[in-house]
């Protein structure tokens, strides 16, 4: 009997492989929307376009201005104020590595990317964390939003980036900006809500406005968490840099691009390393101001 | 004169959709056994009346959970009571809107936290300042204001640390500036020595006692130490699961305990070491002043059935005390007469003033820490309260 009831299945397949007429094709659903917005906000998407290459070109024509031994003497100096001599010589001479690489435009070049990414990151994350912070209904809708903006593969970001702002720089900062935001948003939601409560009661109690009492007391008290936050999204805009290589950004990334695509181990390594290093600078970095802001607190 | 009244106060802690129930049934007129049985939400305070006085150093005492906590943080509404009414000065302040509750905040009432509650990112200056920076005084006034506060308190000289680097009491010692840099008529402590190592902790209740006696601020103090409780209280509520089980005087614990509990609690307590010349003393403010006639003391000492009187100036300083027997002179001055004697003050232990009575005298002038006569004590009050 058994065979003869699993044959009948198997036949019409039912149980075994999903069935067609419930299949429904969300794809197109998103190619719709896009198209739409495409072809209805162009304007805006131009707007926005046109600022982050004012942006993008001034700070990059600022930052290449600058010498190079000026950035490893920089490094050298925030280096041994956050740690000690040792410290400021193994980051300094990390920077100089980059240079001896031969990699010393690309890593501006890189700086650029992240420093506006983060920037931007700054600019939509911190309001949103406190938006999520103060209001239960708005963490309800952010919070499943943010999962899936740290589950999705980041290669995704890339196609609406190209399709709203084409190829180069503008679309790369708008993908590391998707890619690296939510670990601001989450630890400044974190941060403003682990607030002493005795703080904030003394806060209230002398008469604080609402006003008063996210400047003067919820942000200065959270900004070693704040702190901490824009260091995890530097370091994740210093992963999405390479990727954004993809679709056109120059830098580092691009260097080990080119290395994949023909095939040359020795510079693959050489640019890997630099952005390693790279990495290491800016987070030892923003690390020791974190920690300095913490003694503090 | 009371100052604050508490009325019928509850707080619920729960859901809104808990909190209309728990009311109902309350009013459904089912017992408080009953209604907490029956919901998850809980009841931290339930129907607690209380009237403190002007002036007064009033102190909440119970265990952890007690609802203490909770009850403090009603009178300046961080928590806002679920049932009943709170009059301070004769307003109503669960009715008031955010404005008014503010503008309350900001000049009538302050706290002093377990904790500190101080902000780390600020100067001990700019803490201490952040009561008159919400109302938008100017720097220079407000820095002037806090150095002021800063010094009442001992602190100067401290005035630029950051909060990491004081210790545990003078952490507090800002706590309690900066509640008094806005000059509020009531001062909230929410425990606030019970973080302090015990020396520290009596150094603080000290200066606070002579502080009080200064400045004649009514104070409502949070402990959990009966020790503390009645060495520092004018009047003292014990607190058990959310409602006052006895009321009164320090002494009045001591004479006549409410229950078992009270009894229990009070077991530990050292009289003599705790109990002060004001939870005993007699008193009595009308007294003949310094340059009145012999006619008018001698009336007094009639009306009063008195063989001696003590003296106090126009301004209520002590003086002295005039014997009857001496007013038989002649003269017609009664300067001349006046005896001086070490008066005791108000905050003085009952154990050190024992010390202090003459063979042949019963009686010894009270006084307040700025010399102003208050009344007498006799050694049969201390005995009396002691034993």
């Amino acid at each position: 009997m058994a065979p003869l009831v699993v044959s009948y299945f198997m036949k019409r397949g039912f149980m075994f492989s999903y069935p067609e007429f419930l299949e429904f094709d969300v794809a197109n659903l998103f190619d719709a929307i896009f198209g739409w917005i495409i072809q209805n906000l162009e304007f805006l998407f131009d707007a926005i376009s046109d600022f982050v290459k004012l942006l993008f070109n001034s700070t990059e024509d600022i930052m290449s201005f600058v010498p190079w031994f000026v950035y490893v003497g920089l490094v050298f100096y925030l280096a041994f104020k956050l740690y000690n001599l040792k410290t400021a010589f193994v980051l300094s001479s990390m920077m100089l590595l980059i240079g001896v690489f031969g990699l010393w435009d690309e890593m501006i070049y890189t700086l650029v990317i992240v420093l506006i990414s983060v920037l931007v990151s700054v600019l939509i994350g911190l309001p949103m964390g406190i938006i999520m912070a103060k209001s239960k209904r708005v963490e309800s809708i952010l919070k499943p939003i943010l999962d899936g903006m740290q589950t999705m593969p980041s290669f995704v970001y890339l196609i609406p980036a190209v399709m709203l702002f084409g190829l180069g720089n503008v679309p790369a900062v708008f993908a590391t900006t998707i890619y690296a935001v939510p670990p601001l948003i989450r630890l400044t939601y974190l941060g403003i809500r682990t607030v002493n409560k005795e703080v904030i009661e003394a806060g209230l109690s002398f008469g604080s406005t609402p006003r008063q009492m996210l400047f003067k007391i919820e942000i200065p008290q959270s900004l070693p968490t704040i702190m901490t936050g824009v260091n995890q999204t530097t370091m994740m805009a210093m992963a999405m840099v390479v990727i954004s290589s993809m679709i056109g950004a120059k830098g580092i990334g691009n260097e080990v691009l080119v290395a994949i695509n023909s095939l040359k181990i020795g510079d693959g390594i050489q640019a890997g390393l630099a952005i390693v290093f790279l990495a290491i600078v800016l987070d030892r970095l923003l690390q020791g101001f974190v920690g300095s802001l913490e003694r503090k607190a | 004169m009371s100052i604050i009244d508490i009325k019928n106060v509850s707080m619920i802690f729960g859901t809104p959709n808990q909190r209309e129930a728990i009311k109902e049934k309350f009013a459904s007129g089912m017992s408080l056994e009953d209604v907490k049985a029956s919901s998850k939400a809980t009841i931290a305070i339930h129907d607690i009346n209380l009237s403190i006085n002007k002036g007064e150093l009033f102190v909440i005492v119970g265990l952890s959970g007690s609802g203490k906590s909770t009850l403090i943080r009603c009178l300046n509404l961080l928590n806002k009571p679920s049932m009943g009414s709170i009059e301070i000065d004769g307003e109503d302040i669960t009715a008031f809107d955010q404005d008014q509750l503010r503008a309350f905040r900001r000049s009538k009432i302050a706290m002093v936290f377990q904790h500190f509650g101080l902000l780390s990112h600020r100067t001990v200056i700019n803490n201490v300042a952040f009561g008159l920076e919400v109302q938008h005084i100017d720097e220079d006034e407000r820095k002037a204001k806090a150095m002021e506060a800063i010094e009442s308190v001992g602190l100067k000289g401290w005035e630029d640390k950051k909060p990491h680097q004081l210790s545990g009491g003078m952490k507090q010692r800002v706590g309690l500036a900066r509640a008094l840099v806005t000059n509020p008529e009531i001062l909230l402590m929410d425990e606030p020595y019970s973080a302090l190592d015990p020396l520290i902790r009596r150094d603080m209740q000290n200066e606070l006692l002579s502080l009080e006696d200064n400045m004649n601020r009514t104070i409502v103090f949070i402990t959990h130490d009966m020790n503390e409780a009645f060495k520092m209280g004018d009047r003292i509520a014990l607190m058990k699961d959310g409602q006052i089980v006895q009321l009164g005087t320090p002494q009045s614990f001591f004479s006549n305990p409410a229950n078992d509990y009270v009894r229990n609690f009070i077991q530990d307590v050292d009289k003599t070491q705790i109990l002060r010349a004001k939870s005993v003393y007699n008193h009595f403010e009308d007294v003949p002043l310094d340059h009145a006639t012999k006619e008018e003391v001698i009336a007094y000492l009639e009306k009063h059935d008195l063989s001696f009187t003590y003296i106090k100036d126009e301004e209520d300083q002590f003086v002295g005390y005039v014997l009857r027997e001496d007013l038989n002179t002649r003269s017609k001055d009664i300067s001349k007469l006046i005896k001086t004697i070490t008066p005791i003050q108000r905050n003085q232990y009952l154990k050190d003033i024992l010390k202090e009575f003459q063979e042949d005298f019963k009686s010894l002038p009270v006084v307040d820490i700025k010399g102003r006569f208050k009344g007498d004590i006799t050694k049969s009050d201390i005995i009396e309260a002691i034993a």
